[in-house]
Parts: structure tokens; C-alpha cells; sequence
């Protein structure tokens, strides 16, 4: 084994959640090490749709993404174009009026919170996106989301991280995590605050964690331009994110920059078998297509499937694991990492460095759903 | 004696509209074999705006893709000329 480096801060993952705490920690001051086992945004980030979307499936999850989707927003005048941040907006598609007043509850709730959110009438709705179905009930943009594509966001914020001094070690695999240091072969790096941040994978170095991969396809097409101009999702799309079902669609799919349509979503939980299920996708293009018949015309380049860390209780895993010294987890951010890593780098950051986070960090605890991990006396 | 390939359709000719101009070319070819013989090159454009044409020329590749009858990214190599035949390619604004 070679000597040890010392580093203030080791973040194992260089997805977009390792990426945002690498460049929030750097900007702190700390020299920062980067360890990802394959290339900087090529797991789950790269397989994601890349919406930055507020999300009110708990109060929680609320404040966390309004949070990210607030500084997504005040760093996308510093991107570059290669990130593709597009202020598109989200429109909710309601189908019938039981939804509208689901609607109306939905931007009350949003408006408590300080975000804007309209209400669209049919009509409006068709106007603003022709290619809907008819007979649409109405909807809700939230005109503050918005998309990215998320490998290169991804880099983009290593990027930052860098330029503060970081440095990022790609296919460096880490075989273990130890009390104040990690190694990986036969190399060992010593830090007081090592940040678990690899995703889907985390409970593989972590086992004790509650993540567990939950499979998804996406599909996107040729270019048209003006297809579709907001990202769109079915009013239904939190129960089928929320409800642990083992298999489940919705309708969503968002313009991007290319004029290409990227159409989503399905959940399944069957391991790490990340071969296409024709079924699913069926059923996943099927959705897609009673919301928008005109997809029916369009060809579609690509299908892939992807892994999203999901937790037992819909929220990610943000803080202190007092298991192990040292180390604190920044994962299981299921379908929302890339919209909540910027939030979640800054609770992180200010719990590391002893400052108070602007929400409250204890819903995110990892420590929370460990009730009935064995405690050795 | 003549010969002649199996599915050739002779001395036919038929008239196909390129980018609103029309052509009159051999009934049975491609559009792609059609657009060539006429000087077109730029069947489309990448997204970063660079000139695509016919690469295999059997449907594998995409990269000859067309509007035709208005229905967008069709591949040209793939698809016989017929009469009357509108085609839009990148000089005539196709995605």
C-alpha cells in the first residue's frame, strides 16, 4: 500500500450529486478529491432526462427542490451552451375536472411556497401546445423549471470544482470505506469528511443504506422543431413516482435544445437488469402517445434504460452517517438528482462546515431509516 | 440483347419536386440516386449545422434523411421516386 494523501474532503462519485457537493466544498476552501469508478457523468446522470422541476410529493421534497430550482436558475448565466439549460418551464396535464381540482390545489400549495404556477384553461392548454390531444381538462405551468442535459452539467460543475482546486480521479474505483479514509486497490486517501455520493451504487459501499436501483427507459426522437415547448407531465406522474409499485409509466416528455423530443417515463424495480423491456417501453410509448397522438409521426433515434437510487421513503439521504467516522452521504435522490445536486451540495457543504442551512436538514437525515440497522455494544 | 436489371421500370421517367423545383428523373430509383444525379448534396443538416448526405445507402446509417410528402427525417436511400413526389432537403429548410 502507498502512503496515504490527505485530502479536507473526499467525494466518492463524480455523477451530478458528487459533482455539485465537489464544487460547493472547493468553493469553501477545502482541497477536494473526486473518485469515480467510470467516467465523470456517465451513470445515472447521463441515462436522466435532465429536468430541474419543483416537486410537491411531500413537504420535503418541496423545499428542497424549490431550493435547487432557485440556484439553478441563479448559476445558469454562468453555463455554457453545452449544457443546454433551457428555461422551458413544466406544464401538468390535467385530463379531466377531478385533476383540475387537483390542479388547483396543486398551485395553491405551489403559491404558498413563492412559485409561481398558472392555471391553464383547455384552450390555453391547446394553444400553448398544439400537439396535445383534444379534450384535455386544463393544466398548470410552473414557468421556473427547467431542463439540462445532464452529463454536461455534470462536468460543468466539476468543472467549477476544479477551478477551485479539486481534483477529479476518473476509473478509480473505491473497494472501501474506513473509519476517516477510503481505498481504493492499493491506495489509500485520508480525509475527516468523506462524502458518499455514488448514487445508485451507494449502498454498495455503504450497505447499510436504503437505496435501492430503480430501472427506467426513456426514449427520444429525430429533430422537429416545435414539437412540444415545455416539459410536460401527466398530473399522475407523483403516483407512479411515489407508489413503490414494482412497475409503473407516465406520461412526460420535454423539448430539447436540439428540437429533439425526449419522451419518458417508466419505473420498474428488478435489480440491476438494465436490458430493455419492450413491454414496458410499449406501455411507456403508449402513455405518451393517448397524450400526444402526433408522436405516432415521429420517429425515435433511441432507447436506453437507466438506474435511479431510490429510498424507501421518497426523499434522498443528506448528511451525517455517524456509523463511520468521517463519512457523510449525499445519495438516493431517485428521479431528482439532477435537479435537487445543487440543493443538496449546499446542505451538505453548510453541515460540514458547521453553518446553518437555509431549510431544515433533518427530513434528509440518513440516520433516519436506519432504525433497524444492528448497533454493536 | 439488352440487359436490363430485374426491377428496372426502362426508359419511364418521372417527375419528383425538389425543394419546389421540378425534376424529372428515371422512374424506379431512390430519392437519394435521384437527388444525387441532380447535384444535391446537402440532403440535411447536423445540429451544429454541417452538411449530411447518403453514407451506406441502406437504411442504416440516417444520414440521408429527407422531408417527403411532408413527413420529416425519411430516408431517401430507402425510398423509390414516384410522380408528383415532394421532397425537401436542408437547402429547402428540412429539419
Amino acid at each position: 500500500m502507498s502512503p496515504a494523501r490527505r485530502f479536507d474532503a473526499i467525494v466518492i462519485g463524480a455523477g451530478i450529486v458528487g459533482a455539485a457537493c465537489a464544487r460547493a466544498l472547493a468553493r469553501d476552501g477545502c482541497s477536494v478529491l473526486v473518485l469515480e469508478a467510470g467516467c465523470a457523468g456517465g451513470g445515472t446522470t447521463a441515462a436522466g432526462m435532465g429536468h430541474l422541476v419543483v416537486m410537491d410529493d411531500s413537504a420535503e421534497q418541496l423545499a428542497l427542490t424549490a431550493l435547487s430550482c432557485k440556484l439553478w436558475r441563479e448559476l445558469a448565466p454562468t453555463l455554457s451552451s453545452a449544457v443546454e439549460f433551457d428555461a422551458c418551464g413544466t406544464i401538468w396535464v390535467a385530463e379531466d375536472s377531478a385533476q383540475m381540482d387537483a390542479v388547483a390545489g396543486k398551485q395553491r400549495v405551489y403559491r404558498e411556497h413563492g412559485i409561481e404556477a398558472d392555471m391553464l384553461s383547455a384552450a390555453q392548454l391547446a394553444i400553448l401546445e398544439p400537439n396535445l390531444r383534444a379534450g384535455l381538462a386544463g393544466g398548470l405551468r410552473v414557468p421556473g423549471d427547467a431542463v439540462v442535459y445532464p452529463p454536461r452539467a455534470a462536468l460543468s460543475l466539476l468543472a467549477d470544482a476544479m477551478a477551485h482546486g479539486a481534483v477529479l480521479r476518473e476509473g478509480c474505483r473505491v473497494d472501501e470505506i474506513l473509519d476517516g479514509a477510503v481505498r481504493s486497490g492499493g491506495e489509500l486517501f485520508e480525509s475527516t469528511a468523506i462524502v458518499n455520493a455514488a448514487g445508485a451504487e451507494a449502498a454498495r459501499l455503504t450497505p447499510e443504506l436504503p437505496i435501492v436501483p430503480r430501472k427506467g427507459h426513456l426514449a427520444i426522437t429525430d429533430r422537429y422543431p416545435g414539437f412540444c415547448r415545455h416539459q410536460l407531465v401527466e398530473l399522475g406522474y407523483l403516483t407512479s413516482a411515489h407508489v413503490m409499485t414494482s412497475e409503473s409509466v407516465a406520461f412526460n416528455v420535454q423539448p430539447r435544445s436540439t428540437s429533439q423530443v425526449l419522451i419518458g417515463s417508466s419505473r420498474e424495480l428488478v435489480g440491476w437488469d438494465n436490458t430493455t423491456n419492450r413491454r414496458v417501453l410499449r406501455q411507456m410509448l403508449d402513455r405518451a402517445l393517448h397524450f400526444m397522438p402526433a408522436l405516432a409521426d415521429v420517429s425515435i433515434v433511441r432507447t436506453w434504460t437507466g438506474f435511479r437510487p431510490a429510498t424507501t421513503d421518497k426523499l434522498p439521504l443528506i448528511g451525517l452517517w455517524t456509523s463511520t467516522a468521517g463519512l457523510w452521504i449525499a445519495a438516493g435522490h431517485e428521479g431528482l438528482g439532477i435537479t435537487s445536486s445543487l440543493g443538496t451540495a449546499r446542505l451538505l457543504a453548510d453541515l460540514i462546515a458547521g453553518r446553518t442551512p437555509p431549510i431544515d436538514a433533518a427530513p434528509y437525515s440518513p440516520m433516519r431509516l436506519t432504525h433497524h440497522v444492528r448497533t454493536t455494544s | 440483347m439488352t440487359t436490363r436489371a430485374p426491377d428496372s421500370e426502362g426508359d419511364r421517367r418521372v417527375t419528383i419536386v425538389v425543394d419546389g423545383r421540378p425534376v424529372e428523373v428515371a422512374a424506379g430509383i431512390s430519392v437519394a440516386a435521384a437527388l444525387m444525379e441532380n447535384g444535391v448534396h446537402a440532403f440535411r443538416r447536423s445540429v451544429t449545422g454541417a452538411a449530411r448526405g447518403p453514407l451506406c445507402g441502406m437504411g442504416v446509417c440516417h444520414e440521408c434523411r429527407v422531408t417527403i410528402a411532408g413527413i420529416a427525417h425519411r430516408r431517401a436511400c430507402l425510398i423509390t421516386v414516384s410522380n408528383g413526389m415532394e421532397i425537401v432537403t436542408a437547402e429547402g429548410g428540412a429539419p
